[in-house]
Parts: structure tokens; C-alpha cells; sequence
């Protein structure tokens, strides 16, 4: 057995509250993966195999569910994941200027981390922010009508701040 | 002006995420009439307003309401908070700034329809509108809105949001039910339609965030106040979301039957730079693009008003293109979404979309001639009426679009990359 994998008493209490809100288990699968992947970073298999365990479901349940969700991630990110939309109207407003900046900043492309783990640069699709383009999303922060100066600013200013001050959400507003 | 605003007001200063903000702007204030008149009154009062679907369908809310079975099973209503498709950006306005008007939206058509558990699926990138709704549901329980005996009333009613996780096809509305349920968003084959076996197998309404929104407003001022906004079938107003090439992008509430080119111009300021109209897409990438000639014949924004010009009202989310566009970059975009949303249990929809994915690629690196314009239309053919759930026509139509009606241009496209990358 994975000894050292347990849920903390608020990831427990949270997914207890979860639960309560259905009447079939499965139902807060979803929900009690962002517990998971709050409290662990990632979606393991160890710690899917713990969902299924506290939600009492079979492994290959837990599995298909967090395979075929985007934002169930399966691989760790950096400290600060950089989610800029590429859609059709974020593109027309220029978003990949945005995605060359991180490119010649932080040396890294759609997909890939910083060798010392702080950023993650991911293409992701609308985030329904058209009329604010481009729109870029930080961990669970928004930030619109993002220039290239803006941005390379901002990189800066989490660089310097290394780790995420709260690590539920502190989504605020651009 | 040409906007007006019933469900729209961020221009007023308050904050509406607090309820007695919200409550002073007469919020909750129909409750006491319309529970006096009893269910059946309110349900009425909604069929007679022609309040269309705002999810993107426009099929009429109180005749949807209408197909609940009589059979004692325990129902649900659920609210299509997953706002995904492109171009839209709409219910985001009310999750986050203006959670109570959707609350009492749901409170008044749960009471409707004798439902006592609510779902607010909202799309996992939505982290703030998440808390604002969590919150505002709190506070509605704790000032007796939501809860045991709301009000005095003898009616028990429990909303609670259910978080997505990054997958358009969810906002279909049976992917959306697989999805609660806790499994992947994949569609359901329809009969049975929700209405009779949905969530957990019960009687299940599904409407979007917009159209409960404008239940108290119908209860307010009444069915006829309600169609006096709109035009005949159309009740009421429209939040538009206006993006791409315009010099004043933003979100916008008009009432239904507007132009097109009032929307463009009057409020979104026009065209970038003051260049030339290339095309429009009317109402979100899922729809057929327009050409400049046909933005022009759009005389009446409603959800009737753009078949005459072979495209669809939509989430009424706008997308504006100059004539400086790249239609094979916009084309590489929205076939790339639809490649990657495609749940892939149909064949013809997760073939073809990959497909028409990459023969936009090979256009793009040169590698095409004009022949590949009817390779798309081909594959088109390939996905339209053969799929389980519309998104196999919500990626072919557009693409079939600028095809077609931008053929002219899109190989002047094809031509230049040639020249510059091919061999
Ligand atoms: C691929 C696809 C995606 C959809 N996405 C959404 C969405 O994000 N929000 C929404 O309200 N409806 C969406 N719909 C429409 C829903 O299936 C459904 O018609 C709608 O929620 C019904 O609510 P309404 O009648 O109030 O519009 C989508 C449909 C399809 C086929
Ligand atoms: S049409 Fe596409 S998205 Fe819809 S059920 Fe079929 S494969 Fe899935």
C-alpha cells in the first residue's frame, strides 16, 4: 500500500460536505478529484487510487473520469501554470505575441516547464473572456486584455514571488 | 441608444454579489404574488413570455418545462453554467457579479415545477464564479431564500454548484448530466430526453445560466412587458458579447431584433483601425460565418432572424473579422477546437474532425492547393446528421462556411502560403 498518501483532515471534511450533496457517491467524483489535485499537485495513480477508495468506486471509474478531463491534470505543472487562450478571438487580438513572449522569456513552448519548476506555459482553449482578449489565465486567476508588456511584467512579479500565496482559490479580477 | 438594459447592470456601481444590494434593487420582490398564484400561474406566465433558450438552441423555456412527467419521481432542475462555446461570454456576467438574479431564476422555476434540488454545473476555468455562486448560496440559505419552508412558503429548495473540468462537450446538455453523474462527458443518445430520464435517471430540466435569469423579469413585468421587448416569438432582451476586430469589444444587452450592423458599429464602435468588414461569425464559432453582403441582410438579431441568411442566432457571442484576417489561421483555430472537443464516440465526428484539422494544417504550411477548399467540404459532408450530438455539425458548419461563401479569398490564402513555405 502507498503508506504516506492520506487526505488531510480539511481535504476529508471537504469531500465529506461533497458527498452530501448527492445521492450517488460518483456524483462528487469530479469535484473530490480537485480536492486531490489541490492537496497533491497532481493526479498519480496513487492518488486516484485514493479517490476511489474515499468515494468506495472502482479504480477504472476514477480513471475515465480523469482521463478524459483537461483540467484533471495526470502530470505535475510548475508553481505557476500560464493558461493562455488561443481561440479564434483572443487570436485575432493577438495572443500569439503572448505565446512567443513566454517563448523568448522563459525559453519554454506550449506544454513545457521551466527546468526549475516554477512556470508552465499551456495553450488552452476559450476561457470565455472574448470581449477581454486576450485572456490569460494563472493558476485560478484571470488577466485580461493582456498586452506583451503586461505580461512580461507580471512573469516577473511571480518569479519574484516564487510560491502561490494561498493555495485554494484567490481568483481575483484584471 | 440601442442598448437596453434589464439583466446588464455593472453600469450602476453596486455590488449585486451582496444580497441586500441585490435586494434593494427590488431582487426577490415577486416571490410573495406569484406564490400566492401557485405554481401553474408562473409556468403559464413563462410560456406566454416566449422566452427561448439563451443556451444557443432558442427552443421555448415554458414548453420545454412542459414535457416533465406527472409521475411523482423526484425531478431536477439544472443550470448550464459550462458557457464554452466560442466568441460567448455571457453567464460568466451573472456568476460572478450578479449571482442572486440566477438564485431567484432557479428558486421561481423550482418552485414552477416542484423541484427541490438544483444543480449549477459551472465550467471548471470559472474558479471566481465558483466562490461568488458558493457564497451567494450561502447567504440566500442563511436569509431564508434557500433551504426548509423558504419564506413561510412550505417549500424546501437546495441549490449546489458542480464544477467542470475543462471539456466543451459538456455543455451539451446530456454530456453535462454524464458529467455530474461523475463520469466523462460523453453524450447520450436522445430518447429519452432528459425532461423524462435525466440526472440520476429522473425528470431533469436543463436551461441555461441567461435564460433563468430572465424568469423574475418575466414575473415582474409580465408576459406581455416581456414580449413588448422582443419581436414576435422572441421575448425579451439579449446579452450580446462582441469580440475580434471592433474598437469597443464588450458585453452588451440589447433588445431582440436589433440589426447586426447596429451591434457592430453603434455599439461595438465599428472596425478596428477602420479597416473593411471581411465577415462575421453571428453567434459563436459553432455557427456559419457571414459575409460582409450577408451582415448586412440581418436586419432582425433574433433567434428567427439569421436563417434567412443560412446562419444561426446562436449564444449571440459575435466575432467581428477584418479584411486584414488570416482565414486559414482562424480556420486552424476553430477546426483544432473542435478536434480536441469532439468526445470521440462517434466515428464521423472523431474522424472528421480530425480531418478537417488537418487539411487546414497542410493549408497552412503550404503543402495545399485549391483542391483542398473541397477536400473540407467533403469531409463536412462526411460528419453532418451522422453523429450522436450536435457538435459534429458545430465543427463542420463553420468550416463549410468560409469554404463556400469565402472560397475566393480562403484560395488567395491557400496560394500565398504556397508561394511563401511550399516546394
Ligand atoms: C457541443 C455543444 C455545446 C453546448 N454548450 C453549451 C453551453 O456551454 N451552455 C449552454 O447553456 N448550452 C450549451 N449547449 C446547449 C445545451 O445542450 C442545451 O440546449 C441548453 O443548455 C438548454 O438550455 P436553454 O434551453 O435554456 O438554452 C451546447 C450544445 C452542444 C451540442
Ligand atoms: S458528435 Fe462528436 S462530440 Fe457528439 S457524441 Fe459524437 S463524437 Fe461525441
Amino acid at each position: 500500500m502507498m503508506g504516506s498518501l492520506a487526505f488531510s483532515s480539511t481535504s476529508k471534511q471537504r469531500i465529506a460536505e461533497l458527498v452530501a450533496r448527492y445521492p450517488r457517491k460518483q456524483a462528487a467524483l469530479i469535484p473530490t478529484l480537485y480536492v486531490a489535485q489541490d492537496q497533491f499537485g497532481h493526479l498519480s495513480d496513487a492518488v486516484m487510487q485514493l479517490v476511489a477508495d474515499e468515494l468506495e468506486l472502482p479504480l477504472a471509474s476514477v480513471f475515465a473520469t480523469a482521463m478524459f478531463y483537461t483540467m484533471l491534470r495526470k502530470k505535475p505543472v510548475g508553481t505557476w501554470h500560464l493558461q493562455i487562450c488561443a481561440n479564434v478571438s483572443c487570436g485575432l487580438r493577438g495572443s500569439d505575441h503572448l505565446v512567443g513572449l513566454v517563448q523568448d522569456v522563459l525559453g519554454i513552448g506550449p506544454g513545457e516547464t521551466t527546468a526549475d519548476g516554477l512556470f508552465t506555459l499551456e495553450i488552452v482553449q476559450c476561457l470565455a473572456a472574448c470581449g477581454y482578449a486576450p485572456a490569460l489565465q494563472v493558476n485560478k486567476k484571470d488577466y485580461f486584455n493582456v498586452t506583451p508588456d503586461g505580461l512580461k511584467a507580471l512573469i516577473e512579479e511571480l518569479r519574484t514571488q516564487r510560491t502561490e500565496k494561498s493555495p485554494e482559490t484567490e481568483a481575483a479580477h484584471a | 441608444m440601442p442598448e437596453h438594459r434589464v439583466l446588464l447592470r455593472n453600469h450602476l456601481g453596486k455590488d449585486l454579489t451582496k444580497l441586500d444590494e441585490y435586494k434593494k434593487l427590488g431582487g426577490f420582490g415577486v416571490w410573495p404574488k406569484w406564490v400566492a398564484q401557485g405554481p401553474a400561474a408562473i409556468h403559464n406566465e413563462v410560456k406566454a413570455a416566449n422566452l427561448r433558450g439563451r443556451g444557443g438552441a432558442g427552443f421555448p423555456a415554458g414548453v420545454k418545462w412542459g414535457f416533465l412527467p406527472n409521475d411523482g419521481r423526484p425531478r431536477y432542475l439544472v443550470v448550464n453554467a459550462d458557457e464554452g462555446e466560442p466568441g460567448t461570454f455571457k453567464d460568466r456576467y451573472f456568476l460572478e457579479d450578479d449571482p442572486f438574479r440566477l438564485i431567484e431564476g432557479c428558486l421561481l422555476t423550482s418552485y414552477a415545477l416542484n423541484i427541490h434540488t438544483c444543480y449549477i454545473y459551472i465550467r471548471g476555468e470559472f474558479w471566481r464564479a465558483i466562490d461568488v455562486m458558493e457564497k451567494a448560496i450561502a447567504d440566500a440559505r442563511k436569509a431564508g431564500w434557500l433551504g426548509k419552508d423558504i419564506q413561510g412558503s412550505g417549500f424546501d429548495l437546495e441549490i449546489y454548484t458542480h464544477p467542470g473540468a475543462g471539456a466543451y462537450i459538456c455543455g451539451e446538455e446530456t454530456a453535462l448530466i454524464e458529467s455530474i453523474e461523475g463520469k466523462p462527458g460523453q453524450p447520450r443518445l436522445k430518447p429519452p430526453f432528459p425532461a423524462n430520464i435525466g440526472l440520476f435517471g429522473m425528470p431533469t430540466i436543463v436551461n441555461n445560466v441567461e435564460t433563468l435569469a430572465c424568469v423574475p423579469v418575466i414575473l415582474e413585468i409580465g408576459a406581455d412587458g416581456f414580449n413588448a421587448l422582443g419581436t414576435p416569438k422572441n421575448g425579451g432582451t439579449k446579452l450580446v458579447g462582441v469580440s475580434g476586430h471592433v474598437k469597443k469589444p464588450g458585453l452588451f444587452e440589447v433588445k431582440l431584433g436589433l440589426s447586426l450592423r447596429e451591434i457592430i458599429y453603434d455599439l461595438a464602435g465599428g472596425i478596428l483601425d477602420d479597416r473593411e468588414l471581411l465577415g462575421v461569425i453571428p453567434g459563436g464559432s459553432s455557427c456559419p460565418f457571414l459575409t460582409a453582403e450577408q451582415v448586412d441582410q440581418v436586419t432582425s438579431m433574433d433567434f428567427d432572424g439569421l436563417k434567412g441568411v443560412g446562419s444561426m442566432f446562436g449564444t449571440a457571442g459575435i466575432v467581428v473579422m477584418h479584411d486584414g484576417t488570416d482565414l486559414i489561421d482562424v480556420l486552424k483555430r476553430v477546426t483544432g477546437f473542435y478536434r480536441h472537443e469532439s468526445c470521440g464516440q462517434c466515428t464521423p465526428c472523431r474522424q472528421g474532425t480530425g480531418w478537417l484539422a488537418a487539411i487546414v494544417e497542410k493549408m497552412d504550411q503550404g503543402l495545399a492547393d485549391e483542391s483542398h477548399i473541397d477536400l473540407l467540404i467533403d469531409a463536412c459532408t462526411g460528419i453532418e446528421g451522422n453523429t450522436i450530438c450536435a457538435l459534429g455539425e458545430a465543427a463542420a458548419w463553420p468550416v463549410r462556411s468560409v469554404a463556400t461563401r469565402f472560397r475566393p479569398q480562403l484560395a488567395k490564402a491557400i496560394a500565398a502560403r504556397s508561394a511563401a513555405f511550399g516546394s
